[in-house]
């Protein structure tokens, strides 16, 4: 009696698909290498979050401190590169690393250590860190970065319509990521234990699961994340502006729940945080490409977000009756 | 048989001021299904624990293995390498995961760094589920299995892991008879392939037809271990309480008028058909296989669903009920069959517990919340259901089960109903408490209110109900009255 399963990362793809075919047919660019690879390099710095973000919420915890971490990251390492005279791409995301893990091991650390629950552990440090930050810089940019950080570093180049397209760095930095996650949260136990621990803490524990050591990967490799998407995203802009990533955590969360994490814990996969990025940013990219106000695009996130929660429901309602039946069987 | 699994001797364990056990010895042979019996409090659950190594027996206490060894208390990995394992009631699985992973988990923890193939993860979980002779589906998520299911899971984990002493602790809680019967088997089974089993069940019916020998412990002491045959059910319960419990069918009185009537009274996929009449000062007893259709009925009855057909009259008027509280305001009350989640807010007062059915007339006639009167009310209640509570202030989870549901009871009959449906009223309640509870569901209604009394124990059916109705897969397949009939019979119809 197994139905079609295709799980939540199967829906979304076929629904990012059929978008893509209606965007295909009503405009004239969406379906060119061009649009696909930015709508990639565009994307790529989310992607990272998100990918970090998942290992999070499979735990069972919560972060919204990571995108201002990331800003705090960018600000100190790119500091830190000028003092030393400009460093190189491999320490600059060496440091972007360490340093972004040890503001997650902060999270982690108050979490674990002090019993408080990971929201507001994470909304204090998110004011923390970002106070910090606007203190520290009065709010002055940085602009003139390392050279090496300057220049975009273009991986595929494919000629096209208009010039050429191309794909860059950062679509690497964040594959990379993306399969090391999904590595470990798959092909290792201690990712197992990581599901299992967000999908019953108590029964972990009696397992004998470390579970500070849960905690500290999970923040841990959200800061890493989040080091790495600060440095990607300062690379990007070519610029570092204490407050640009401010914000962004809502939609990265609100992306990776619609890939089938839960505030719950237990559930999420790498691929279903990544595709949820992707949908988001398919509808943002149609939307403009139909020359819709970029104002609609919030309340349809809005939407698709209520909608997709509620479908997932529906379904949740369903066991108890399976489970009557099979009790009475 | 004869062969020692495990043996203890001299185990006492104080906490805080309180000597939990008492100079308690253990024995478990290899291969025997062995009952820890004694009611909620009586140290069962420390034992349990120190047998595990979760907590430190007192010194001088001695535990051996049926070898030369002999130690002064057992640490966790020296348990888990003598294959010593415990089924927590709550089964501590993880409902996310599939079948296979939550039986392979512990070699997650194990090896947290070796890359795993899901693949290999199954075909272990495989030969584990063969091994137990049960049909399981490796790949569905646990969150998807009923609990008796679940139950198989966490049997077959323990098995991987090597057991060869199972601790089971309540593990027919909440199992139908049939999957009680299935579970029993496997326990037969199991221990038939050498593998000792410690059993631990309010149910006495159960302990006494699997179990070969019952250890029986009373506030903190060793009462002694019988073999249970010869063994009676009477004997078993004087030797868990201490007490002769003089239990007495219950002398039906004439019922008054008719106060709550269903005619014809279904809901799609739940049951159907369900006609019956409840009077005035009787106690109604509604039974069947869990899954037949009671609490469903019972959940029509007291607003919470709609019913999809037939219609419900109350002294003779037609009655919607558009919700619960549309129920309670037309006399109807009910206590859920799950104390623990739905019946009680466990971390508040039991004078909030208590009131909370009856915050708004509490209010009038001033709109505000007087504790005093809170308080007035509580006490009033217990003592009127001679409820055991130190300060009424303290959280409700601090009392024993048997008086939290008498604070489910009392805060029911704070609404002043005419109608009270008890679901399960003595689950996880001790043998002692249930006594109680029926003398005061009985005096309730020889105080003219009308009771149904909803359980699938028909030995508590047949001794307090006045009438009798059992349900079958949502229908009701037979009514008759206890005095026509004797328990094994009733019990036989229940399950046929």
């Amino acid at each position: 009696m197994r139905r079609l399963h295709l799980g939540t990362e199967g829906v979304l793809a076929l629904i990012i698909l059929g978008l893509g075919v209606v965007l295909s047919l009503t405009t004239e660019n969406f379906l060119t290498v061009q649009n696909l690879f930015d709508l990639l390099n565009n994307q790529s710095v989310n992607m990272i979050f998100a990918a970090g973000l998942v290992v999070v919420l499979i735990a069972g915890g919560i972060d919204i401190s990571f995108a201002v971490a990331a800003s705090v990251v960018q600000y100190v390492v790119m500091t830190l590169l000028i003092s030393i005279g400009g460093g190189n791409w491999l320490f600059g995301i060496a440091l972007s690393m360490a340093i972004g893990t040890l503001l997650g091991l902060f999270n982690a650390l108050l979490i674990y250590r002090f019993r408080i629950v990971s929201i507001i552990v994470t909304i204090a440090t998110f004011n923390l860190y970002f106070g910090l930050l606007m203190v520290f810089t009065g709010g002055v940019s940085i602009y003139d970065v390392p050279d090496w950080l300057y220049y975009a570093v273009p991986l595929i180049d494919l000629p096209a319509t208009r010039g050429s397209a191309t794909l860059y760095l950062p679509v690497a930095v964040m594959a990379v990521i993306s399969l090391a996650t999904g590595f470990i949260l798959t092909r290792t136990g201690f990712g197992r234990a990581i599901y299992g621990f967000g999908s019953s803490p108590e029964a972990a524990r009696r397992s004998g699961v470390r579970v500070g050591l849960i905690h500290a990967f999970a923040y841990g490799w959200l800061g890493m994340c989040a080091g790495v998407a600060g440095l990607m995203q300062a690379h990007i802009v070519q610029e570092v502006v204490p407050n640009a990533l401010i914000g962004q955590e809502l939609p990265i969360l609100a992306a990776v729940v619609l890939g089938g994490a839960t505030l719950g814990g237990g559930r999420g996969s790498v691929t279903g945080a990544l595709l949820g990025v992707l949908l988001l940013a398919v509808v943002q990219n149609g939307l403009n490409l139909l020359g819709v106000t970029p104002y609609a695009f919030r309340m349809i996130v809005g939407f698709i977000i209520l909608a997709a929660i509620t479908c997932s429901n529906l379904d949740k309602l369903l066991p108890q009756r399976a489970m009557a039946r099979e009790a009475r069987s | 048989m004869g062969d020692i699994a495990l043996r203890a001797d001299h185990v006492s364990k104080v906490f805080g001021h309180s000597r939990v056990l008492d100079d308690v010895s253990f024995e478990l042979r290899r291969g025997e299904v062995l009952c820890l019996a004694g009611e909620n409090g009586c140290g069962k659950s420390t034992l349990i624990k120190i047998l595990n190594g979760v907590h430190a027996p007192e010194a001088g206490a001695v535990f051996s293995f049926g070898d030369d060894t002999a130690i002064g208390h057992i640490t966790p990995r020296e348990a888990r390498a003598r294959g010593i394992h415990v089924i927590w009631q709550d089964l501590a699985l993880f409902a996310h995961l599939s079948v296979a992973e939550n039986i392979v988990f512990d070699d997650y923890v194990a090896n947290p760094m070796r890359p795993l193939s899901y693949r290999a993860a199954r075909q272990q979980a495989r030969e584990v589920i063969e091994r137990l002779g049960v049909q399981l589906d490796p790949d569905t998520r646990v969150e998807e299995l009923s609990i008796a299911r679940r139950q198989l899971v966490a049997i077959a984990r323990v098995l991987r892991a090597g057991a060869r002493i199972i601790f089971m602790d309540e593990p027919t809680a909440s199992l139908t008879r049939n999957e009680v019967r299935t579970l029993l088997d496997l326990t037969r089974a199991l221990s038939a392939q050498g593998i000792s089993i410690v059993f631990v069940s309010h149910r006495l019916a159960e302990v006494l037809a699997v179990c070969q020998r019952v250890t029986v412990l009373r506030n903190g002491k060793l009462v002694g271990t019988y073999p249970t045959e010869g063994m009676t059910q009477a004997r078993l319960s004087q030797l868990m309480t201490g007490q002769e419990l003089n239990l007495v069918p219950r002398q039906t009185a004439p019922s008054g008028e008719p106060v709550l009537e269903l005619r014809g009274l279904s809901r799609r996929g739940e049951f159907e058909d369900v006609s019956l009449t409840l009077n005035r000062g009787e106690i109604l007893g509604l039974t069947g296989l869990l899954g037949a259709g009671r609490t469903e009925l019972a959940h029509v009855v007291f607003g919470m669903t709609q019913p999809t057909a037939g219609e419900m009259r109350m002294h003779g008027k037609r009655l919607t009920l558009r919700s619960n509280r549309d129920a309670i305001r037309h006399g109807i009350a009910y206590v859920s069959e799950d104390r623990l989640n739905l019946g009680l807010v466990q971390s508040q007062s039991i004078n909030m517990n208590t009131a909370v059915t009856v915050l708004g007339e509490l209010e009038k006639p001033r709109g505000f919340l007087a504790p005093w009167r809170v308080r007035a009310l509580t006490a009033e209640w217990i003592r009127r259901l001679g409820t055991k509570v130190s300060d009424a202030e303290l959280a409700v989870s601090s009392l024993s089960g048997g008086n939290q549901q008498r604070v489910v009871i009392a805060k029911w009959l704070a609404t002043k109903p005419e109608v009270l449906i008890l679901d399960c009223p003595t689950v996880g309640v001790d043998i002692g408490a249930k006594a109680g509870i029926f003398e005061i569901i009985r005096q309730l209604a020889d105080d003219g209110m009308a009771i149904i009394l909803i359980s699938d124990e028909a030995g508590e059916i047949w001794m307090n109900a006045d009438r009798v109705i059992v349900l079958r897969e949502g229908r009701v397949s037979q009514e008759l009255t206890p005095a026509d009939t004797t328990e094994e019979s009733l019990e036989e119809i229940i399950n046929a």
